[in-house]
């Protein structure tokens, strides 16, 4: 999108021109002066400009209404930069590189830091949101009928109108017929003259001096409905619904004098434990409704120190990278011996076969991987039936593994036939030939001449599925689900990949823990982008070598 | 030149902003405007695919009675964890509609809300569903519809209902002898086990998963697994499994337990009411009794789940949902459509006697549940399902029960804070 945007020197270069490189300065001022706007760039300028302003004022109100101000100064400023930038001739280089670097920050920076700072804190089941969130819970969770109190039928009525005038209930008990009105004052009884209740329902149609809502405008008026509570001596009447009201008492209050939680009932105490964010009685039960706190290097130091996690770790990591290794590999190997089978002149049918072996690639891999998974099964399986075979498959822990190779095998070789037939196709036939006149064999001509250059089209991408496929959840899940496992151990299995064994971590039992789940994640960033770095960086060798 | 076409850019840009202001002001005014008409409300609920067909006519029909707009959204997917999430973030809906063992989860949460339901309208429940819904001595939801597996058996091939599991293996073995069938008994169990079907068998073996308090609740800090009634219940378990009888394998996974029976591969399902549309499909002569126990063993209870409607805590119109759930859901009509819809036994009392007439299996399941167990709605469950469900599909395979089971208990209790 930033092309067009450029506006002069960029779509218009005159041809003969030395195209300008990057970094080299430029004395722009001529330049500038004989670029023409040209209609084209000029709509598009302004659609993508108008559509900026849009966007930021549609993200402007929320923004408001939450009361985010530095979100939305960051908003304000971005968009004030974004026309400075855009409407200003100068600044040539930053107007190609800052839709890139926008996207950059919204898309990978700020993720990988909301996760980095997810994994200092006990986000999770239970702990999601803030202290005062935990504490209406507790306090609306223990509200329970008075014994023996009366249910109301319930009428919502307001003094003057009916969508600002303040609220009343008019409370009629079914039994004694009385009839009542309530606000946050209290309770009053009304004089059986001034109303009328109906016989069928039992509620208050009319009063005298308030206008009874019907339950659509009641509805309205939803939050102040309960939000409004009148206290009795028991207790407090509050609305259930929009055509009842009950006596309840909160058993559980929050006293802020002693941060705690006191049930009026049995007199029991909960504190405030605000490193681990929940209530916590003297004798140690807790009230499930906790709330998030930072627990600094505590999910760090729980990844390398409790068993269950670190000591299968290291054999899950040889694993991953043995399937990311064997699945790019075994698919890279059989891919382009398919391609270079039907590279060579003397293949009939060439068309036909590359459409036949496309089509695992043209089938959804999601249902493929389940399709696989059944095919494998020991008793009803096609793998097992066809063959003749009564190997228990996914029950074993090296079957296991060799299955979801095989798999793998499958649904990725087409990938790597195609992109070694275009790489192929891109290798002059007269570097082979010069190679068979100087009287190398087939083998020798491949291994000097084809393979190398292969290497330096398709390196990038077999690292690029190299780390696609060490975090190939999908593969896993969907076959084997990490399984076996071993009988004394259920969390972590034989085809394991990190991936997976991170989501059983933070998500399999007690609900989902996302602090421990980020920390985790934090560690599989680190490896996998050292692993990168390093082929990157050896790829670049090798690009040297033979460029 | 430079200047006007600044002043062109700007001025467009200004105006298309304008515009795109204007489009949501006027997606704010037919609102406004609606709210006017229907003077205010509008409830949202959430339900999984099948229970929002059923329930938007309902919806509609609730609507249009007290001049509320209601939506009904189908969440297909992880309707719990979305609407855990979405609660938080304070755009969940009104009502959502569940099974009960989402309860603790919920309520740890803070999503959602008790309900006061007065005396007289509990009474026209079910009493397990009652229990089923109360977690802290607290109502949390409606309930609608109760479920548990039985033993659905192929009556061409097995006349008689077994008494014990020893009998069904027996009937099983000759079936497979004469080649009527080729297993013995289909109980899925997959290569990751299956908690929620062995449940029965694992209780006549005498085990347990929870102990419970004085007042009834289960008890997460008295856990069961891993204690020797336990490791009894599957050392018996183990006898039915792939180095004994065969009858339990974990080449039968919840994909093709069900379509193993249609195709009379098998005389014998556990499975649910949700099993009978495919075998009246597949014109099985069926018929359902309880799962049967181990011969001279305890009772074999299955797990009874409920469904229910939810008031959210953090939803807009927590009035009118409340209004809903409690005025609305508890009549029999809306029980009998969501039936209708998905045949499970319906919870209100009025609506199962009403269509108890129309289908038999109904107070079959039914009876086979009389004696079940409600499934634990306590958080700590969660971390009861995936290594309970490992453990046994290890011991099917011919695992020691002794060692699997000690040790998901131990994972049991590490899970459990």
């Amino acid at each position: 999108m930033s092309a067009p945007l450029s506006g002069p020197g960029s779509a218009t270069q005159t041809p003969g021109r030395e195209p300008a490189r990057p970094g080299l300065p430029r004395t722009s001022r001529t330049a500038r002066n004989h670029a023409p706007i040209t209609a084209t760039g000029l709509v598009v300028k302004v659609v993508l400009l108008g559509l900026v302003a849009g966007i930021a004022i549609w993200a402007a109100f929320p923004l408001i209404e939450a009361g985010h101000w530095i979100g939305l100064g960051v908003l304000a400023a971005t968009t004030a930069g974004l026309f400075y930038l855009y409407l200003s001739r100068r600044h040539i280089p930053a107007k190609y590189l800052v839709p890139g670097t926008l996207f950059l920050i919204a898309f990978q920076v700020f993720p990988v830091l909301y996760t980095a700072s997810t994994a200092f804190t006990n986000f999770g089941d239970g702990h999601r949101g803030s202290k005062d969130d935990a504490i209406v819970a507790i306090q609306t969770s223990s509200v329970k009928q008075v014994p023996g109190s009366t249910e109301y039928n319930l009428s919502i009525a307001t003094k003057g109108d009916p969508a600002t005038g303040s609220l009343v209930f008019l409370l009629s008990d079914p039994k004694t017929k009385e009839v009542f009105a309530g606000d946050a004052g209290g309770l009053r009884k009304l004089d059986a003259a001034d109303v009328t209740v109906s016989s069928l329902s039992g509620k208050v149609t009319a009063a005298d001096g308030y206008t009874v809502l019907n339950i659509g405008q009641a509805s309205g008026r939803s939050d102040a409905v309960t939000a409004l509570i009148v206290p009795t001596d028991d207790g407090a009447i509050r609305s259930n619904g929009l055509t009842r009201a009950y006596e309840g008492k909160a058993a559980r209050a929050y006293d802020a004098g002693c941060d705690c939680v006191k049930d009026s009932e049995t007199g029991k105490t909960w504190s405030a434990d605000e490193k681990a964010g929940s209530f916590v009685a003297a004798d140690g039960e807790r009230l499930t409704q906790g709330w998030k706190v930072d627990v600094g290097l505590k999910n760090f130091s729980a990844v390398l120190t409790d068993p269950n996690i670190s000591k299968p770790f290291f054999g899950t990591l040889a694993w991953n990278f043995a399937f990311a290794i064997g699945s790019t590999g075994f698919t890279f190997l059989l891919g382009m011996a398919i391609a270079l089978a039907l590279h060579s002149p003397r293949m009939k049918g060439t068309n036909f076969y590359r459409v036949l072996l496309i089509l695992p690639y043209a089938m959804p891999s999601f249902a493929m991987l389940l399709v696989w998974r059944d095919m494998f099964n020991t008793d009803f399986g096609l793998v097992n039936n066809l063959f003749g075979l009564d190997v228990d498959w996914f029950g074993g822990s090296w079957s296991a593994r060799i299955a979801v190779l095989l798999v793998q095998l499958w649904l990725g070789y087409p990938y790597m036939f195609l992109v070694a037939t275009g790489a192929l196709q891109a290798i002059p036939r007269e570097l082979t030939e010069a190679t068979s006149v100087d009287g190398a064999t087939p083998w020798q001509s491949f291994k000097a001449v084809t393979l190398p250059l292969l290497l330096v089209a398709l390196s990038p991408l077999l690292i690029a599925s190299f780390a696609y496929n060490f975090n190939n959840v999908n593969a896993i899940l969907f076959t084997t689900e990490g399984g076996p496992f071993a009988p004394d151990n259920p969390r972590n299995g034989a085809t394991d990949l990190l991936i997976t064994y991170t989501y059983r971590l933070a998500f399999g039992a007690q609900g989902a823990e996302f602090g421990l789940a980020a920390t985790v994640s934090i560690f599989i960033f680190a490896i996998v982008a050292t692993v990168s770095a390093i082929s990157f960086r050896r790829t670049r060798k090798q690009e040297e070598v033979y460029s | 030149m430079r200047i006007r076409t600044a002043g062109v850019v700007a001025v467009l840009g200004l105006a298309l902003a304008a515009s795109g202001c204007g489009d949501s002001g006027s997606d704010d005014k037919p609102a406004a405007d609606q709210s006017a008409k229907a003077t205010g409300g509008k409830l949202v609920i959430w339900a999984d695919d099948k229970r929002t067909a059923a329930l938007k006519p309902f919806a509609e029909e609730f609507g249009k009675e007290n001049g509320v707009t209601v939506e009904v959204q189908a969440v297909s997917k992880d309707l719990q964890t979305n609407f855990v999430t979405a609660s938080q973030q304070g755009s969940g809906p009104d009502v959502v509609v569940g099974a009960h063992d989402w309860i603790g989860n919920m309520v740890q949460n803070g999503a959602i809300d008790p309900v006061q339901l007065p005396a007289e309208q509990k009474s026209g429940f079910n009493e397990t569903a009652i229990k089923a819904v109360t977690f802290n001595g607290q109502l949390y939801g409606v309930p609608y519809a109760t479920e548990n597996v039985a033993l659905i058996r192929n009556t061409e091939l097995a006349p008689e209902a077994p008494k014990t599991i020893e009998d069904l293996v027996a009937t099983g073995k000759k079936l497979k002898a004469e080649k009527k069938a080729t297993e013995i008994l289909c109980l899925q169990s997959g290569q990751n086990g299956d908690a929620y079907h062995i449940y029965p068998l694992y209780t006549s073996g005498g085990g347990n998963l929870f102990g419970t308090t004085a007042n009834g609740d289960y008890d997460p800090k008295d856990l069961g697994v891993g204690k020797p009634e336990s490791i009894a219940a599957f050392q018996k378990i183990a006898k039915l499994g792939e180095k004994g009888d065969g009858a339990l394998k974990r080449s039968i996974t919840p994909e093709n337990a069900i379509s193993t029976f249609t195709g009379k591969k098998c005389a014998f399902l556990v499975s649910g009411p949700w099993a009978v549309a495919d075998a009246k499909k597949a014109n099985i002569k069926y018929d359902i009794s309880p799962v049967p126990g181990f011969a001279g063993g305890k009772e074999a209870q299955p797990f009874v789940g409920v469904q229910a409607f939810y008031v959210a805590a953090k939803g807009k119109n927590k009035a009118l949902a409340q209004e809903f759930v409690t005025n609305y859901v508890t009549k029999p009509e809306l029980a009998v459509a969501l039936y209708k819809a998905e045949p499970r036994p319906p919870a209100l009392t009025a609506a199962f006697d009403q269509v108890k007439g129309e289908d038999a299996d109904l107070a079959k399941f039914s009876e086979a549940g009389k004696n079940g167990q409600v499934l634990p709605a306590i958080p700590a469950m969660a971390a009861i399902w995936d290594p309970f469900g490992k453990a046994e599909a290890a011991i099917i395979g011919g695992a020691d029960p002794a060692k699997t089971i000690t040790a998901a208990g131990k994972t049991i209790q590490g899970q459990i804070k």
